[in-house]
C-alpha cells in the first residue's frame, strides 16, 4: 500500500465526495435558475427521439447495476442461495444489455451534438469537459465488463472493489482492497469519483431534479402574489442577456 | 360556490388592422434577447394562415389541451403523469425550429463598411441568430401576413382542412381578418398541469398563468401540453417563458403593453369573477358546443348581491369587486355577449375573448355595389356568406355557427342603427329588437366598443396601486432606483419619489382628460 494509493482511495474520494455535497447545496442556494438539463430537443428532434431515451434508460439500468453490485454484499445474495455464478452471470448479461443499450445512444447523442451546428454552437466548455468526463468513465466501465468480465472469464469485484466503495462511507476507507483490484476497475472508479467532483458544477444537476412528485400533484397548481421570495433564490439573479450573432457575443454570461 | 378573480382581455377583431404594433412593443418589452429570438408572447395571424408555430391548431399532432377519456373524464390530450414522466427524456409532441423558425438578422455592418468606390452593391446577408452562420430564411411568424403565398400553403390551415375545401384563396373570392394572440391565461390551464417540476403556476389573485423560472427544470411538456402553443421554450436557458400579461404593469395600474400601444383600440382588459369549485365541471361538458355556454355559467354576475357576499368571504377585496362591476370584459361577454371564447374545444377555459369581425361580410357586401351599412342587407349577407362563418366557427365556438350569426348580427345591427343616429335620420327601433336588444343597449355597447374611451377599455382593480410604489422599481426599461442598499426597495421617509411614479399618475390623467383644459399640467 504506497502512498499514492492512501492518497487516490483513502483521501481523493473524500475531496469528491465532499465537492459532491457541498457543491450541490451551494448550487442550490446559488443558482437555481441555471439548475436545468438544458435542452437541445429545439434545433433538433429526430435524432433526439431515440437516442436520448436510449442513453437515459440504459443509463438507469446500469445505475441499478452498480447499486446491487456495490451496495449489497456479496454475503447477502448468498445468504439468499445466489450463487456467485449465477449472480455473475446475471450481471454480465444485464450490464451488457443496460450498457450496450445506453453506449447506441451516447453515440447518437454525440453524433447529433456533433453534426448540428446549433448544438455544437450552444454547447458550452462547461459542457464539452463533462462530456469528456462522462465518457471517459463509461469507456473505463464498458471496457471492464468486456475485458475481465467477458474475456478473461471473470472478476469477483464483489470481493475488492465493493468492499472498498462501501467502506468510504463507514469512514474506514479498506484501501487495500482495491489497490490489489486489476488496474482498469481501479481507473474506472477513480474516474468515476471525478466525476462526482465536478458534478454538481455541471448540467448534470439535472439528474436530482427527476420530478417524481408529478405523480402526486394535482394538476393545476395556485400561489399567492404575496409570497416570498423563495429561500435559496439568487438575490442578483443571473440574467437574461440581450440578443446578439451568436460568435460576435460582447456581454458576459 | 368559490369566488375567484381573473384578469381577462377581449378583442374587437373588427378593429385590428395587422399592424403588428402589439407584437412588436411587446417583443420589445419582454423577449429582445438572446433564446427567444423567435419568441412572440403577443403575435398577430392572417386568418386563413398557418398560424405561429406553423399548423398549431392541429391538436392531432401537437396533442395540446385536454380530452375527455371514453368514460368522459377529463385527461391531458398528451397522456397522464405516468405517460409524461415516461417520455421525459424526449418529448414526442414538442414543436421544433423547423415549426417555429429560424431566428436571424442581417449583416447591416456590410452596408457601411463596404469599401469606397467598389463596383459591388453591398448587401445585407440574413445570418442565423443560432448558427451566426449565413442562412436562407424559409419561414418565419408572419410568413403568411395578408394571406402572402397563401394559394401555396392556404389549405395546409387546419381549420381551412376542418370546414372543407371550400375557402377559395383566389384574390377576387377570398377573405381575410387578423386575430391577435396572447397567452389566455386559462381557467384550466394544460400548461400548468403538464409541468411536472410544478413551476408553473396560476395566481391565485388574479388568475395570470406564470414559470416560476427558479424552479422550472426544462422538461418542456407545458410548451406541448398548450394547445394555443403559447409557453415558449428559451433555447439558451433551458427554460419555460410565457406572456405575463405584464403583470408589473398591471399591478401599478397600467394596461398591458399590446394593450397600450394598440393603434386600433381594440383590446378590452377587467376582471372576471368566476366559481372555481365549478371550472373542472365546466371543461367536462361532453357537447363542444356546449362549452362555451358552460364557461360562461360558471362567470359570475358581480352586480349580484349573493355573488359579492361570496365574493368578500373568500377573500376578494372591496376594491376588486368594484372593479369587476365595472369590468368591459365581463360586459361584453356576459352582457352584450359578443366576446366569444377562443377554440373552446381545447377544454382549457380560456380567458382572452374575442368580438368575431364582421368586416370580412361588410367588405363582401360593399364589394358587390350594395350598401354595406343597411340592415336588411347586412342580415342577408351573414345568412348568405356560409364560408366565413364556418370558419369563424371553427375558431370560437367549437364549430357552432349560431352563436357567431348572434353576435354578426348584433355588430350589424349596432352599425346600421349607429348610421340612422349619425345622419340625423328617425330611430328606427326595430333594429334593435331584430337583435333582443334595445336602443339604450345599442347605444351603450357603440359607446365602448366604437368610442371606447381608455378608462373605459382598461379597468384595472386599484388594490394593485397600494403595492405601486416598491412595484415601480421592477417595471422593465425605466426603473430609477433610489435603494441605498440591496434589498431596501421602496420610498421611505422623506426620499425623493421615484421619477416612474410621477410620470405614472401624469400619462394617467393625461389618457384620461376629456379635454386640454382639464390638465393640471399644461406647459
Amino acid at each position: 500500500m504506497s502512498g499514492l494509493d492512501i492518497f487516490l482511495f483513502g483521501v481523493f474520494p473524500y475531496i469528491c465526495l465532499t465537492s459532491f455535497v457541498v457543491g450541490h447545496i451551494w448550487r442550490w442556494k446559488h443558482d437555481k435558475f441555471g439548475w436545468t438539463a438544458r435542452s437541445s430537443e429545439w434545433y433538433e428532434r429526430r435524432t433526439l427521439r431515440w437516442a436520448s431515451p436510449m442513453f437515459h434508460f440504459g443509463l438507469l439500468g446500469v445505475i441499478v447495476g452498480h447499486f446491487v453490485g456495490l451496495v449489497i454484499p456479496q454475503t447477502w445474495t448468498e445468504a439468499l442461495g445466489i450463487h456467485e455464478n449465477v449472480y455473475h452471470a446475471f450481471a454480465l448479461i444485464g450490464g451488457l444489455a443496460a450498457g450496450l443499450v445506453m453506449l447506441i445512444g451516447l453515440v447518437g447523442l454525440a453524433v447529433r451534438r456533433l453534426k448540428t451546428p446549433a448544438i455544437r454552437l450552444a454547447t458550452t466548455p462547461n459542457d464539452k469537459f463533462m462530456f469528456a468526463v462522462l465518457g471517459v468513465v463509461i469507456f473505463l466501465g464498458l471496457s471492464v465488463t468486456v475485458y475481465w468480465q467477458l474475456i478473461e472469464g471473470g472478476y469477483n469485484y464483489r470481493e475488492s472493489v465493493s468492499i472498498w466503495f462501501r467502506s468510504i462511507f463507514y469512514f474506514n476507507p479498506q484501501i487495500s482492497d482495491i489497490a490489489a483490484a486489476p488496474l482498469l476497475f481501479q481507473l474506472h472508479a477513480l474516474s468515476a469519483m471525478f466525476l462526482f467532483l465536478i458534478w454538481p458544477y455541471t448540467r448534470l444537476v439535472h439528474v436530482f431534479s427527476a420530478p417524481v412528485f408529478y405523480l402526486w400533484r394535482p394538476y393545476i397548481v395556485y400561489r399567492t402574489r404575496d409570497a416570498e421570495t423563495e429561500p435559496g433564490a439568487a438575490l442578483t439573479p443571473r440574467g437574461w442577456e440581450k440578443s446578439e450573432l451568436p460568435g460576435q457575443k460582447t456581454s458576459k454570461r | 360556490m368559490r369566488v375567484m378573480a381573473q384578469m381577462g382581455m377581449v378583442m374587437n377583431l373588427d378593429k385590428c388592422i395587422g399592424c403588428h404594433t402589439c407584437s412588436v412593443t411587446c417583443k420589445q418589452t419582454w423577449t429582445n434577447r438572446t433564446g427567444v429570438e423567435y419568441v412572440w408572447f403577443n403575435n398577430v395571424e392572417t386568418r386563413p394562415g398557418l398560424g405561429f408555430p406553423r399548423r398549431y391548431e392541429d391538436q392531432e399532432k401537437w396533442k395540446g389541451g385536454w380530452k375527455l377519456d371514453r368514460r368522459g373524464r377529463l385527461r391531458l390530450k398528451a397522456g397522464g403523469r405516468a405517460k409524461k414522466l415516461l417520455s421525459i427524456f424526449a418529448n414526442p409532441n414538442l414543436p421544433d425550429m423547423e415549426d417555429y423558425y429560424e431566428p436571424w438578422t442581417y449583416d447591416y455592418d456590410s452596408l457601411v463598411s463596404a469599401p469606397a468606390g467598389s463596383d459591388d452593391f453591398p448587401v445585407a446577408r440574413p445570418k442565423s441568430l443560432v448558427t451566426g452562420k449565413d442562412m436562407s430564411i424559409q419561414w418565419s411568424a408572419n410568413w403568411d401576413d395578408d394571406l402572402g403565398g397563401t394559394t401555396e400553403t392556404g389549405h395546409e390551415d387546419p381549420i381551412v382542412q376542418k370546414i372543407g375545401d371550400k375557402v377559395k384563396f383566389e384574390f377576387e373570392e377570398s377573405f381575410m381578418f387578423y386575430l391577435p394572440r396572447i397567452c389566455e391565461h386559462c381557467l384550466n390551464p394544460a400548461c400548468v398541469a403538464s409541468c411536472p417540476s410544478g413551476a408553473m403556476y396560476k395566481r391565485a389573485e388574479d388568475g395570470i398563468v406564470l414559470v416560476d423560472q427558479d424552479q422550472c427544470r426544462g422538461w418542456r411538456m407545458c410548451v406541448s401540453g398548450c394547445p394555443y402553443k403559447k409557453v415558449y421554450f428559451n433555447h439558451t436557458t433551458g427554460k419555460a417563458e410565457k406572456c405575463t400579461m405584464c403583470y408589473p404593469r398591471l399591478e401599478v395600474g397600467q394596461p398591458t403593453v399590446c394593450s397600450e400601444t394598440c393603434v386600433g383600440r381594440l383590446r378590452y382588459l377587467g376582471l372576471f369573477l368566476y366559481d372555481a369549485d365549478r371550472v373542472a365541471e365546466a371543461a367536462t361538458v361532453e357537447n363542444e358546443h356546449d362549452l362555451m355556454n358552460a364557461q360562461k355559467s360558471i362567470l359570475l354576475d358581480p352586480h349580484d348581491p349573493e355573488v359579492q357576499r361570496q365574493a368578500l368571504a373568500d377573500g376578494i377585496a372591496p376594491d376588486w369587486l368594484e372593479a369587476a362591476k365595472n369590468s368591459p370584459v365581463y360586459e361584453l361577454a356576459c352582457k352584450y355577449n359578443v366576446a366569444l371564447p377562443l377554440h373552446p374545444e381545447y377544454r382549457t377555459m380560456p380567458m382572452v375573448w374575442y368580438i368575431p369581425p364582421l368586416s370580412p361580410v361588410v367588405d363582401a357586401l360593399t364589394e358587390t355595389g350594395h350598401d354595406g351599412e343597411d340592415i336588411g342587407n347586412l342580415f342577408g349577407a351573414i345568412e348568405a356568406m356560409r364560408i366565413p362563418i364556418e370558419y369563424l366557427a371553427e375558431l370560437f365556438t367549437a364549430g357552432d355557427v349560431e352563436p357567431v350569426n348572434d353576435v354578426l348580427r348584433k355588430l350589424a345591427a349596432m352599425r346600421a342603427h349607429m348610421r340612422n343616429v349619425n345622419l340625423g335620420q328617425p330611430v328606427d327601433e326595430s333594429i334593435a329588437e331584430a337583435v333582443d336588444m334595445t336602443v339604450a343597449e345599442i347605444e351603450s355597447m357603440h359607446r365602448l366598443l366604437a368610442i371606447a374611451k381608455y378608462e373605459d377599455r382598461y379597468v384595472i382593480p386599484p388594490a394593485y396601486e397600494a403595492a405601486a410604489n416598491s412595484l415601480l422599481d421592477e417595471l422593465p426599461g425605466c426603473s430609477v432606483s433610489f435603494d441605498s442598499e440591496p434589498g431596501d426597495r421602496g420610498v421611505q421617509g422623506d426620499a425623493p419619489i421615484p421619477v416612474t411614479i410621477e410620470s405614472f399618475h401624469l400619462t394617467k390623467q393625461r389618457l384620461e382628460a376629456e379635454s386640454y383644459e382639464d390638465l393640471d399640467y399644461k406647459q
